[in-house]
């Protein structure tokens, strides 16, 4: 084996297959959205502070601006444009909007992806629990409180 | 961010990855990323080449041995502590990795990451240097085993040197140990760090963020005078900066090291 600057990599993002040569120093992010168009994961803070690029890349929760794209190779990736079916929002999108759960929305597909990886391992969260599932993702319009109310109803 | 040019390979044994790591003195490990992209965002690393240690298995899991002593291979996430039944046989190591940062950053986060990174504020340097911990590392020249206290060299500086690697860190038995920080923010970067171990009736005392390796302190007693008497008689001399002043570090120092020995010593 030897180290290589493009490669090419196969990825499954919400059940479709794309196949790329990328360079190996492309972010996660950058090749999600400008390689591949799907612009719903957003780019905040390009830190890994904020939480906004958050994706499930084998269902595990991760900030696609602190991994590499080659890294993702082979991948099954979950943005939030695989959480509506057919024009209908999922139960805990709808909760986001019955509970008025963002402003500005900057946060939100990073907000959706923490919930939705929070809810499959725990049916029923505590607000504690819940508070600390998203404490990887900044919403600087500051409506927590709204954020974790919807988790909450969508829970139940 | 664009990142500067770099080679990626992500090999599948120790031994290629060693060969990788000695082809190119520009090479460097990449375990979970959590610093090492980020500070490549920033230029404040530009490696050549990036050997992903990700495939390969026996730098991953953690195991209980029958005398009680913990290895967790360097690669194990902080997310897989915190869920592993075997570790809970040192309990202070979950309850650790589970204030580091946040979800996203655990789940990829490594307890080998953050050991060799050696950022004077993490939370494991300290704590491993308590409780005694032992790290291998393996090089071209085969393995050795170096204390945790001996680990630590430097800011951002270990004993795992250009072209080697940490294998995994040894932990021994016990329960008598304690934790105490003051961060930004809940779960964020520490400001001052103190880890407590208990050895018989004594303490080991190690500081973080005070210094450029965890400072590491034997009071005589658990009593409050002792513990504060060897933290005053280390002569700290911290950093300062727009969190917090060298004195109230210091402050700090004294005040947490009361609070990890008596987390300790109750649960001896």
């Amino acid at each position: 084996m030897e180290a290589v600057s493009r490669k090419t990599i196969t990825v499954d993002i919400n059940g479709e297959r794309y196949e790329r040569e990328i360079e190996a120093r492309r972010l996660l992010i950058h090749f999600i959205r400008d390689d591949l168009g799907l612009t719903g994961s957003h780019i905040g803070c390009d830190t890994g502070n904020c939480g906004a690029c958050s994706v499930l890349v084998d269902g595990t929760l991760v900030k696609s601006c602190m991994m590499l794209g080659v890294q993702a190779d082979g991948a099954k990736i979950e943005t939030v444009e695989g959480l509506a079916s057919e024009g209908e929002l999922n139960g805990l999108q709808q909760a986001f909007s019955d509970h008025h759960a963002l402003q500005c929305g900057y946060c939100t597909p990073g907000m959706l992806m923490s919930a939705t990886a929070l809810l499959r391992e725990n049916k029923s969260p505590s607000e504690d629990e819940i508070r600390k599932s998203i404490q990887g993702n900044i919403c600087r319009c500051t409506g927590y409180v709204n954020i974790v109310e919807a988790i909450k109803a969508a829970a139940q | 961010m664009l990142l500067r040019e770099v080679e990626y390979a992500r090999p599948a044994s120790v031994q290629e990855a060693l060969r990788l790591l000695g082809a190119n003195d520009g090479a460097r490990a990449l375990a979970g990323g959590q610093t090492l992209i980020n500070v490549m965002k920033a230029r404040a690393a530009s490696p050549d080449v990036l050997v992903d240690l990700a495939d390969i298995g026996e730098l991953r899991g953690i195991e209980l041995g029958s005398d009680g002593t913990l290895e967790l291979g360097a690669m194990t996430t902080y997310t897989d502590i915190v869920d592993s039944a075997e570790a809970r046989a040192r309990p202070i190591l979950a309850e650790v990795c589970n204030q580091i940062a946040d979800v996203q950053v655990r789940n990829r986060g490594t307890i080998g990451g953050n050991v060799c990174s050696n950022d004077p504020t993490n939370h494991l340097p300290p704590l491993l240097v308590a409780i005694g911990a032992t790290m291998t590392i393996v090089g071209p020249g085969g393995e050795r085993s170096v204390s945790a206290e001996d680990f630590f060299l430097g800011v951002y500086m270990t004993a795992a040197g250009p072209g080697e690697l940490l294998m995994k860190i040894s932990v021994p038995p016990g329960k008598g140990d304690g934790f105490a920080s003051v961060p930004i923010g809940k779960d964020g970067t520490c400001i001052v760090n103190v880890a407590a171990s208990m050895v018989g009736s004594g303490v080991r005392l190690a500081i973080g963020c005070v210094d450029s390796v965890p400072v590491l302190l034997k009071p005589e007693s658990t009593e409050d005078d002792a513990v504060r008497s060897a933290v005053q008689n280390a002569n700290l001399d911290p950093p300062w900066d727009v969190h917090a002043s060298a004195d109230y570090r210091r402050h700090l120092a004294e005040t947490l090291a009361l609070r990890a020995v008596a987390q300790a010593a109750g649960r001896n």
